[in-house]
């Protein structure tokens, strides 16, 4: 699937509120991207960066626009069928982790295969197999308090992961976590999330991480203002943080 | 899920233990006020259960309850007899009279006279002499608890030393008159909590002040085959008076006690504070436990939830919260009526009372989970991303 489009987004528009209180979050964005790509969303607070992932992610109606995601209108279906979709081929990793405190890093992978109704010990078992990918093997029965920032992200990783989904949708997978802690998490993404049938969505602020995508989409004002290859978006900032800090 | 659900509850250790207490204490309350309640207003009509052999209860018609004696004139007791359908009536003289004891202290006393012929009325458990010793001179039975409390003696010469129950050949005075013990009975303890003393009737009537009517009640036996509605309808028309079955005077009794005292209000006012303490800390616990794992909730949502799930998730959390605080506090309830002493405190529970507490704990657990459910349910999975 590397190379077809995994969306396919045209003027996609969001106001909030309505009359005078009303607030354009999308102004009409375009946006192609492909199974095998990492894209990485970035711009200031407040540009629409949010409520782009959210419809990017099934979870928000578009007021306009076209758009397909994996081939798929998710506005065209209704809230149990998006739900369903959802579940089916979008995964997630939030800034914040979101690990459910009370059960194990184990059962805390396996949730999206045991919300889809899978057998619960097939469900652990390939819980089990995600977490070896990421490197916690042996920590499966840990509570995820007992971890590590960067440990949790990896569980958080490996519970994305799980289900084999199309588009995986990273929220500031870093901003929780230290540099070093974030660069290892970064390679992990990079590593276990990008395939050639996935394309992987990332919202960041951290140009720390900007090296880890193929593109960046620049956004500003509910708007993408331009989208630029990685290695020369990484390669300008590195050249302008010289001039910055000549040595 | 489910299984998750369970964890999540279980794992919340501080506010579980906080809603398990809460729901508990709240059981316990509800539970063991009205096991109470219930046990006081059993009391009431004691003495209608301690007869068990009178198929109805003939008594004056303006009569409220059982212990709200109207004197009738003798002769009610002949017109009773001669009713058709009955097979025997008997008289029953019931009196509060003070009795003067052996150490000169005087006790308020139940005096209940008892037909001198056939003994019918006089208690059917008895601990010490027999009942056929009533018709000795002056005898009378005491009961049990009465024997122990209000009317034990001194022990020794000093009448400030250790006490003695009432016994057999104690002799006593009731208005003047000579009376000596000559049993002891287990009788069912009754509301007004004073010593009962059964003895024959025409022995009652001589202890009490004189009175043109002395007749109490009138215990009667239906004839083999007669309907007992009928009879009961016959002997109001033919007599003028009022007959009851032991049912109807039963309940006669509970209502006048519901209706005309404040203890309903009383027990009432506990059980609703009962109820208000579980709703109050296990509703309020509960309610804030789903509020701390809405972000939990919320990225479920996200990764697929159904509103269905997450929903089937907090009834089940509730569910469980609540029938581990209900059969915690029925426990309790139990174990406290089996501590304390029958005589001590009335305690009832009957097997309605569980169910009451259960559809008490029902409510608080469907109204906190149902306004935790309406937060689940118009949870925006979106909010899980930090924009």
């Amino acid at each position: 699937m590397t190379g077809s489009a995994a969306i396919h987004a045209s003027a996609i528009a969001k106001t909030y509120g309505t009359g005078d209180a009303a607030v354009q979050a999308l102004r009409g964005v375009d946006l192609q991207a492909n199974f095998g790509e990492m894209v990485a969303l970035v711009g200031p607070s407040g540009c629409g960066k949010t409520t782009l992932i959210s419809i990017l992610a099934g979870l928000l109606s578009r007021d306009g626009g076209e758009l397909r995601l994996a081939g798929t209108d998710p506005d065209a279906l209704d809230n149990n069928a998006r739900t369903l979709w959802r579940r089916e081929h979008v995964g997630f990793i939030f800034q914040q982790f979101n690990l459910v405190p009370q059960i194990s890093v184990l059962e805390n992978v396996a949730i999206p295969l045991l919300l889809r109704g899978d057998h619960r010990g097939t469900s652990l078992e390939r819980a089990a197999q995600l977490l070896e990918r990421v490197g916690l093997k042996g920590r499966e029965a840990s509570q995820p308090h007992k971890l590590s920032g960067g440990q949790q992200q990896r569980v958080a990783i490996a519970r994305s992961l799980v289900h084999g989904p199309s588009i995986l949708v990273c929220d500031e997978p870093t901003s929780a976590l230290d540099g070093a802690t974030g660069q290892r998490v970064m390679e992990l993404v990079r590593e276990q999330g990008c395939r050639p049938d996935r394309l992987v969505v990332l919202v960041t602020h951290d140009e720390r991480i900007f090296h880890f995508a193929d593109r960046i989409v620049h956004m500003d004002d509910g708007r993408v203002t331009r989208v630029v290859d990685a290695k020369s978006e990484v390669a300008a900032l590195r050249a302008a943080q010289a001039m910055e800090n000549p040595r | 899920m489910l299984r998750i659900a369970l964890q999540m509850l279980f794992g919340d250790r501080a506010k579980f233990y906080g809603i398990l207490i809460g729901l508990t204490f709240a059981t316990l309350l509800i539970t063991q006020q009205s096991a109470i309640f219930v046990g006081l207003m059993t009391r009431t009509y004691a003495l209608i259960e301690e007869i068990p052999q009178a198929d109805l209860w003939v008594a004056d018609p303006t009569l409220q309850f059982v212990d709200d004696t109207k004197p009738m004139a003798v002769t009610a007791l002949d017109r009773v007899r001669s009713v058709q359908g009955v097979e025997w009536a008997s008289p029953l003289f019931k009196s509060i009279l003070v009795a003067k004891l052996p150490n000169g202290g005087r006790q308020l006393c139940d005096v209940i006279g008892v037909d001198d012929a056939t003994l019918i009325g006089a208690p059917a458990t008895v601990v010490e002499g027999k009942v056929e010793d009533l018709r000795k001179p002056d005898a009378i039975f005491v009961e049990t608890r009465g024997a122990r409390k209000q009317l034990a003696q001194p022990a020794t010469d000093d009448p400030r030393g250790p006490k003695r129950p009432m016994a057999v050949g104690d002799v006593l005075e009731l208005n003047e008159k000579r009376a000596v013990v000559v049993g002891i009975a287990e009788t069912r303890p009754s509301f007004q909590n004073v010593p009962t003393i059964y003895t024959t009737y025409f022995r009652a009537i001589g202890f009490a002040p004189a009175n043109r009517r002395t007749l109490s009640m009138i215990l009667v036996k239906a004839a083999p085959g007669q309907d007992l509605e009928t009879l009961r309808l016959r002997i109001e028309r033919e007599t003028g008076l009022s007959a009851y079955t032991p049912g109807e005077f039963s309940w006669k009794t509970l209502d006048y006690w519901m209706k005309q005292t404040g203890i309903p209000i009383n027990f009432g006012i506990a059980i609703l504070l009962g109820f208000l303490v579980g709703v109050a800390i296990a509703g309020q616990m509960f309610y804030n436990f789903t509020l701390d794992n809405l972000k939990y909730f919320g990225a479920m949502k996200a990764m697929g939830a159904t509103s269905g799930q997450l929903l089937g998730m907090v009834a089940l959390q509730g569910m469980a919260a609540g029938a581990l605080g209900l059969g915690l506090g029925l426990g309790a309830t139990a174990l406290f009526g089996l501590s304390v002493p029958p005589d001590r405190l009335a305690f009832k529970l009957i097997w309605q009372l569980p169910l009451i507490s259960a559809g008490a704990v029902t409510v608080i657990v469907v109204g906190a989970s149902s306004l935790s459910m309406l937060k689940v349910i118009r949870l925006d999975p979106k909010e899980v991303f930090s924009g």
